[in-house]
């Protein structure tokens, strides 16, 4: 291991205390036992016991998760199956065009997505509710799940495959019984990734939601705006808690992935 | 010379009762304005163990991957066994493939890599398990069927890919390069492995190689592709001793090329090469005319080399040794002529190498047979 220079560790120091300060400031808080914020009056663990009486909260929470399991699981089929054809089809008519477009969502801003959803679903008559805000949600998302398996299928040998088909698979099991099982673990980061992203967005789902289906930070959102109370204290430490859950999963999944490939060239090597 | 006519011998080639399991008939493949495959025509006879040998883009890895139906012929018709494979997908075709790479499945054992073709054609458990023990002991991999593919050697890799591919017993069994990735030594070994097997399964190989030796090694026979056509067909021994192109002679193996013109037309040719030199003698190539332009192909280990002017041979020349190369069986001598070319001959090391009897800065004599040589239209 190498040592740090002064310069390194003092650097550091003020980088990650820039990025996680506020939020250390955040969990500390809501184990207060005041019920003024900027107050410190012991440890306490009440306001987490209040929140699960709050019915509006824990109703959101409940819609969140159903929005980012349904919209995270329609993203990926979604995402692979576009890295699938733009990655592995060759060249065909507009394959430029079309990879360019797939990751022009990821640009574009929440606002303007959110926006034309909006207005897609009043042109269409649809009532807005949680359908409309997973449909949102897979909208932004499948582009990243996308992004991430097509890097994983650009150093897939495409003989795998050929071998499949060679022996007689169709292409439906070659896919289902040799390439998916191999990107797997590109899919399963693409998932949590497609997941979190849909935990944290206020932006895409204010646009969407209807009055029944309010998501957490939504909620969050509104309440902040009557004053911020420990309750959401407490509730901003769980979500941080699951959002560091499933991005460490991601990449610790994704990490071993590549080690274990980098293991196998060498031994084939 | 093929032709023999002994029964014991096998050369279906020249039965012209025998029925080709493979017929290309006329084909050529165009990728946009390359031309791949240049209207090849080809038969293939069952139980041959065939080599399709070029430098690489010669068009020899496209043919065989339209043989597996990985492409398709912009003309002309591929058959197997009587049936028109233009409309057969790779997976419904009685034809097996081992990849270059030998994309043998990752994330599955040795046992369900050779397992996973005869999954497909739904047969049985017991029957399924009894094919894989059957091919696990063909190719002597029995005790790492539990094995992944990253946790045995690159050997026996390419053995688990054989076997995979041989398990559905095909009809034709079509090899990518399959020793390419071993070391020389693995890989000497290895073709006599994959005659035996090949002779033991009776199944038709096609194998696609760049390495020579390889080639003529393992092959029944051998197609000499370049630039998408074949150039020659025939058996190791007639693509080694009769090459009927410069680039066959060439391609396969060292050989000694004097350019010069056919000074008279017998029994042998003779190629007039230097002003006041007597004229080389060799067996005559096809389509040769009395004072056209030729070359004159001599294999090094054809020529003796001698002190003394050797009398009772009409091919002799004197030279100067330019240099020795010892590669432990045989030497290599470098001869200097004083019309220019240099000529390379072999000379087999039978005593050690204390009692060798020429040196640098030698002169010596060249000589060799009347039929040694060819004479090749250029």
């Amino acid at each position: 291991m190498k040592r740090l220079s002064a310069f390194n560790v003092v650097s550091l120091t003020l980088g990650f205390a820039f990025l996680y300060i506020p939020m250390l400031i955040l969990v500390i808080y809501s184990f207060n036992e005041s019920k003024l914020v900027t107050v410190w009056a012991g440890f306490s663990t009440k306001w987490y016991g209040e929140l699960l009486q709050n019915d509006a909260m824990i109703d959101a929470a409940w819609v969140t998760m159903k929005v980012a399991f349904f919209s995270s699981t329609l993203a990926t089929v979604l995402g692979t199956m576009a890295a699938y054809v733009l990655v592995r089809r060759g060249r065909f008519y507009g394959r430029t065009v079309f990879s360019g477009m797939i990751y022009a969502p990821l640009v574009m801003p929440e606002v303007i997505t959110g926006l034309s959803l909006l207005l897609l679903f009043i042109a269409i008559g649809m009532d807005r509710g949680v359908l409309t805000i997973v449909l949102a949600h897979t909208t932004f998302s499948m582009c990243y799940v996308s992004v991430v398996v097509s890097s994983r299928l650009i150093s897939f040998d495409d003989s795998l495959e050929e071998a499949a088909l060679d022996l007689g698979a169709s292409q439906f099991e070659a896919f289902r019984l040799v390439t998916l099982p191999i990107i797997a673990p590109a899919v399963i980061s693409g998932w949590l990734l497609a997941f979190t992203l849909s935990l944290d967005d206020l932006v895409i789902a204010s646009f969407a939601a209807g009055p029944s289906s309010t998501t957490l930070p939504i909620k969050i959102f509104s309440s902040v705006r009557l004053g911020v109370s420990p309750e959401i204290n407490a509730l901003s430490t769980i979500i941080i808690a699951i959002v560091t859950v499933g991005v460490l999963t991601a990449s610790i999944v994704s990490k071993r992935q590549i080690t274990r490939r980098l293991q196998e060239e060498a031994q084939a090597g | 010379m093929a032709a023999s006519g002994k029964d014991d011998v096998f050369t279906p080639w020249t039965d012209s009762g025998a029925t080709p399991l493979i017929r290309i008939d006329q084909v050529t493949k165009r990728f946009g304005d390359f031309t791949a495959i240049d209207n090849v025509s080809l038969d293939i006879y069952p139980q041959e163990f065939f080599a399709l040998l070029g430098p690489s883009g010669c068009g020899k890895t496209t043919l065989m991957r339209m043989l597996g139906g990985f492409e398709t012929p912009s003309s002309g018709v591929i058959s197997i066994d009587g049936q028109d494979m233009s409309s057969v997908p790779p997976n419904k075709r009685a034809v097996n493939m081992m990849f270059q790479s030998y994309a043998l499945f990752p994330h599955l054992s040795v046992w369900d890599n050779i397992a996973f073709g005869l999954r497909r054609d739904g047969l049985d458990k017991d029957r399924v398990a009894a094919r894989v023990e059957e091919m696990l002991k063909l190719v002597q991999l029995s005790q790492f069927a539990k094995r992944k593919p990253h946790q045995i050697s690159g050997g026996q890799r390419q053995r688990v890919a054989l076997a995979r591919s041989l398990a559905k017993a095909p009809k034709l069994l079509l090899l990518d390069e399959p020793l390419g990735a071993l070391d020389k030594k693995l890989r000497q070994e290895t073709q006599f492995e994959l005659m035996d097997i090949q002779e033991k399964t009776g199944t038709t190989f096609v194998i696609v190689t760049h390495d020579q030796e390889e080639a003529m090694t393992v092959a029944s026979r051998v197609a000499v592709m370049n630039h998408g056509q074949l150039i020659q067909v025939e058996t190791p021994e007639v693509i080694y001793e009769q090459p009927n192109s410069i680039y066959v002679a060439d391609f396969i193996g060292d050989v000694n090329l004097i350019e010069g013109t056919v000074s008279a037309l017998g029994e042998g040719a003779e190629l007039a090469w230097a002003e006041g030199r007597t004229p080389l003698i060799g067996q005559p190539g096809a389509a040769l005319t009395k004072g056209q332009g030729a070359t004159f192909a001599i294999r090094p280990e054809k020529i003796a080399i001698s002190a003394d002017e050797p009398q009772d041979r009409r091919n002799r020349v004197q030279g100067k040794i330019l240099d020795i190369g010892y590669l432990g069986n045989l030497s290599t001598y470098h001869v200097e002529l004083p019309e220019g070319p240099v000529v390379k001959c072999e000379i087999g090391n039978r005593s050690r190498i204390e009692r060798r009897d020429f040196t640098w800065e030698d002169e010596v004599w060249l000589s060799w047979s009347d039929t040694a040589g060819l004479v090749l239209a250029r």
